[in-house]
């Protein structure tokens, strides 16, 4: 018996600590961030309030994106001319990018990558899947689009196009999953919750509405 | 001033070279053709910028290419493409 009392399971949710970094990278990495800092370039509380700013995004701003474009016909078009205005207008911060919002459709299917290094709209949606960030995904999925997204569950008919959107220089991408069937008298906040991360890059097609 | 070169629907090539700074280009679309399918901001120029010399403004174009140009043997439908951003120094126009 534990000596202390309370609920939850350990098994669930213990976490190790971070490790110590060790490879010769992320010494590198530790020992520039010191020399920015020390030179000036900015401090370690500004460093500190974006690494906040960061974590508190998540794919449920995302969601309220979508929600807000399904339900109201003009947001969508602004949001499809010009994305950063248009999720400014929730109240979004999104400098310095531009952002692009792709639109699934019945014969279109959009799905966002980095092959270069990972760039991904962090500031809105947090931080990216592992998978994400894998050389295997990066590789692959602008070569055989139709593999990776089975691999995915996502499976497409000849009927369908793939559009794949590399993401290799200043702006941010985010796709327009399209709104289930079934869910025309939902309020905006309950469609919101539908919304998923794996929707948001491409690599869901169908939402779950149960 | 920094007016946009190249026009939506305009069809350009990818240039094939090189440079031996850090680009954004990936290897699989240097010269490759496609077409304007938006034309971006002006952003810093990545080769400059690494070089020490600012972040002179370029502009960006997204540039749309069909799948079965990029890669041999692509298993995919005749619509599928892909797109990319592409900094206006990379690109020519194409006849």
């Amino acid at each position: 018996m534990s000596d202390h009392d309370h609920e939850h399971d350990h098994s669930r949710t213990f976490q190790p600590d971070h490790a110590e970094p060790t490879s010769e990278g992320a010494r590198v990495g530790l020992a520039l961030r010191e020399l920015l800092i020390e030179a000036g370039h900015y401090t370690a509380e500004e460093e500190q309030a974006v690494i906040a700013s960061m974590q508190g995004a998540s794919p449920e701003n995302g969601g309220r994106i979508v929600a807000k474009a399904w339900t109201d016909p003009a947001y969508k078009e602004r949001l499809l001319a010009n994305g950063a205005a248009a999720i400014r207008e929730l109240g979004f911060e999104l400098e310095p990018y531009e952002f692009t919002v792709m639109e699934n459709t019945d014969d279109t299917h959009n799905v966002i990558v980095c092959t270069l290094c990972s760039c991904y709209p962090r500031a809105l949606l947090g931080m990216s899947p592992a998978w994400y960030k894998s050389s295997s995904y990066r590789a692959r999925v602008v070569r055989e689009p139709r593999s990776v997204l089975a691999e995915f569950g996502v499976e497409l008919t000849d009927e369908v196009d793939v559009r794949v959107h590399d993401s290799t220089a200043e702006l941010r991408y985010m796709v327009l999953p399209q709104r289930p069937e079934g869910t025309a008298d939902w309020p905006e906040e309950q469609l919101a919750k539908l919304i998923t991360r794996d929707s948001l890059v491409g690599t869901q097609r169908n939402l779950e509405t149960t | 001033m920094n007016e946009p070169v190249f026009q939506v629907g305009q069809r350009v090539r990818i240039d094939d070279r090189t440079p031996p700074v850090h680009h954004r280009v990936p290897a699989y679309a240097k010269g490759k053709i496609g077409i304007v399918e938006r034309v971006c901001g002006l952003h810093g120029e990545p080769e400059k910028f690494i070089r020490g010399d600012g972040k002179p403004p370029q502009r960006i174009y997204r540039v749309l290419i069909q799948q079965d140009k990029l890669w041999e043997s692509y298993e995919g439908t005749q619509g599928d493409k892909l797109e990319i951003e592409i900094f206006e120094h990379w690109l020519e126009s194409v006849e």
